[in-house]
């Protein structure tokens, strides 16, 4: 598959997100801005072979997500996508 | 404990190598106690964490292998070639050594027995990790739902719980297991041999109309063109679920 | 990341005879493997399609069609080059068109250059950081061309910054009068990134 090289799923980077939201947030929704599809977090493109993760709409790629981590902070950046759930508590 | 398994800071555990088992000659299973471990659903992983004595420090991910009901946790490791950490894990790991991970982690690629089915699980090789959680788990649980797994593999020397998956699949309702195997075949063997695609998912996987849950893992390539053709057949995209293991870089 | 226990055994695969004074702070050599890292999808623009430009700040933009960018003088360059995810590769040799070639016959009063690649990949640097032989558009490497999963057909190569400069799949140069954050920088990582002092975030 082409471009796929480095591509994983947002399953990847469940740990990182469990870091920051302090509960598994991959099977709420995210929508993307660009093209407007919503989909689970765990079943975006991630790619985690990088400075940072970059979370991308499977339908569009664009960004929806970018996570860096300088020292002793988590930045969390939402370009392009217009809202995530997370959902209650079990 | 699923509750557990779904909240709280992510924290660093030690585990214990308590048992391991050589499941190929390149993948090896390791079996951990870990205190107060939360307890954990099938298809979550964990992240392990490995430092040298310089500091130098490397993670990787493993999807845990064991069953929630078994106390003990589980991964199963395929060395990768120029692979750091799987070659520590795999070569140089010993009994009684200790080594860091946290989680359980994941909540999307999760099968729980009340989740209903059938099951068509799907496998590119090492792939079958969190898929063998779920057989384990649908197997302690007495769940009754159909379970398929199409299971693609480079040799018969290659299969990944081999002799487990045989006993599995010969008990009552036990899973129905369809290999492919893609490199080289033993003498004899009437199975499929060729890369899975949907003429082969066609003829093992449960039809659309028996609403399945379908659970697809392993490399990227591998999982894109199976869950393609999924939906070729049929299967709406939400009931593909997918967990691409990339370039983990070993 | 907070110090971990030790890994009994454990020691990576980083290669041993580390010249320690051609190492920049916190780096280490992983020869002969070249991690492949991106941001996103690995882009395939077909080479009848391809075209650099130079626009921006500019009296006249320019543009080269694939043909005509490999007609312009192209140089080997042998240098280091330093990830900020912490590898290093020593004596990596390339070969590529220098900014200097590209820039000459250009009018401009920039100061500070944003690359643009595919996949709307951008980084920047001063554009004093890419003229004088600092810079190049590289399209071969280790004497074959560029690979698609490493920038080809073509990437910047700026190897006196930390290597997200090197931006894959580079399309062109905007000219600019002041600076801008690229992707990464935009994101939290440092707007020069100078691997000798360590400038991996912003603030250090």
């Amino acid at each position: 598959m082409e471009g796929s090289e480095t591509r994983t799923d947002g399953n990847a980077i469940a740990g990182v997100l469990q870091e920051v939201f302090v509960r598994e947030v991959t099977t709420g929704r995210i929508a993307c801005a660009s093209c407007a599809k919503v989909e689970p977090i765990g079943a975006e493109h991630a790619y985690t072979q990088a400075p940072g993760i970059v979370l991308r709409c499977r339908h569009c790629e664009d960004v929806l997500l970018v996570v860096t981590q300088p020292p002793g902070r988590t930045l969390l950046a939402f370009p392009r996508s217009r809202w995530m759930e997370i959902a209650a508590e079990p | 404990m699923a509750r557990a398994a779904v909240l709280g800071r992510l924290s660093w555990r030690l585990g214990e190598v308590a048992e391991l088992i050589d499941e190929t000659p390149r993948v090896r299973s390791i079996v951990l106690d870990v205190p107060d471990w939360p307890g954990h659903r099938a298809g979550q992983h964990v992240d392990v964490r490995l430092t040298a004595e310089d500091g130098y420090q490397a993670q990787r991910s493993y999807s845990i292998a064991s069953v929630p009901e078994d106390p003990r946790v589980s991964i199963t490791v395929e060395l990768l070639p120029d692979g750091e950490v799987s070659a520590y894990l795999v070569g140089e790991l010993r009994l009684g050594d200790q080594f860091e991970l946290r989680g359980p982690i994941g909540g999307y690629f999760v099968w729980e027995a009340q989740m209903g089915g059938p099951l068509l699980l799907v496998a590119g090789g090492s792939g079958i990790v969190p898929l063998m959680s779920m057989l384990r788990h649908r197997e302690a649980s007495g769940a009754s739902v159909g379970a398929r797994l199409v299971y693609s593999s480079r040799s018969w020397e290659d299969i990944i719980y081999r002799d487990e998956l045989e006993r599995l699949s010969a008990r009552a309702n036990g899973v129905q297991v369809f290999h492919t195997l893609t490199r080289s075949q033993p003498e004899g063997w009437t199975g499929y041999a060729r890369r899975v695609d949907g003429a082969m998912l066609s003829e093992t996987a449960w039809p659309a109309s028996s609403a399945p849950m379908a659970f697809v893992c392993g490399p990227t390539p591998f999982v894109e063109s199976v869950a393609s053709a999924l939906v070729l057949l049929g299967y709406p995209a939400t009931s593909v679920k997918t967990e691409r293991f990339g370039p983990t870089g070993g | 990341m907070t110090m971990g226990r030790i890994s009994r055994g454990f020691r990576g695969k980083r290669t041993d005879e580390a010249d320690a004074s051609r190492l920049p702070p916190g780096q280490y050599r992983v020869d002969p493997d070249f991690p492949v890292l991106s941001a996103g999808p690995t882009p395939h623009t077909p080479l009848d399609e391809w075209t650099f430009s130079i626009a921006g700040e500019v009296a006249e933009p320019k543009t080269w069609s694939w043909e005509e960018f490999q007609a312009l003088p192209s140089e080997e360059i042998r240098t280091d080059i330093h990830c900020v995810t912490k590898w290093s590769k020593l004596d990596t040799v390339w070969e590529g068109v220098s900014i200097d070639t590209l820039l000459e016959g250009v009018e401009h009063d920039a100061t500070h250059v944003l690359a643009f690649s595919d996949g709307d990949y951008t980084t920047n640097v001063p554009l004093e950081d890419l003229v004088d032989g600092k810079a190049w558009v590289a399209f071969a490497f280790d004497g074959r061309p560029l690979e698609d999963e490493h920038g080809g057909p073509a990437r910047l190569l700026v190897p006196h910054l930390y290597f997200w400069k090197s931006a894959k799949w580079v399309r062109g140069l905007q000219l600019m009068d002041h600076d801008e954050p690229g992707f990464w920088e935009t994101y939290g990582y440092h707007m020069y990134g100078d691997p000798w002092r360590e400038q991996r975030y912003s603030g250090d």
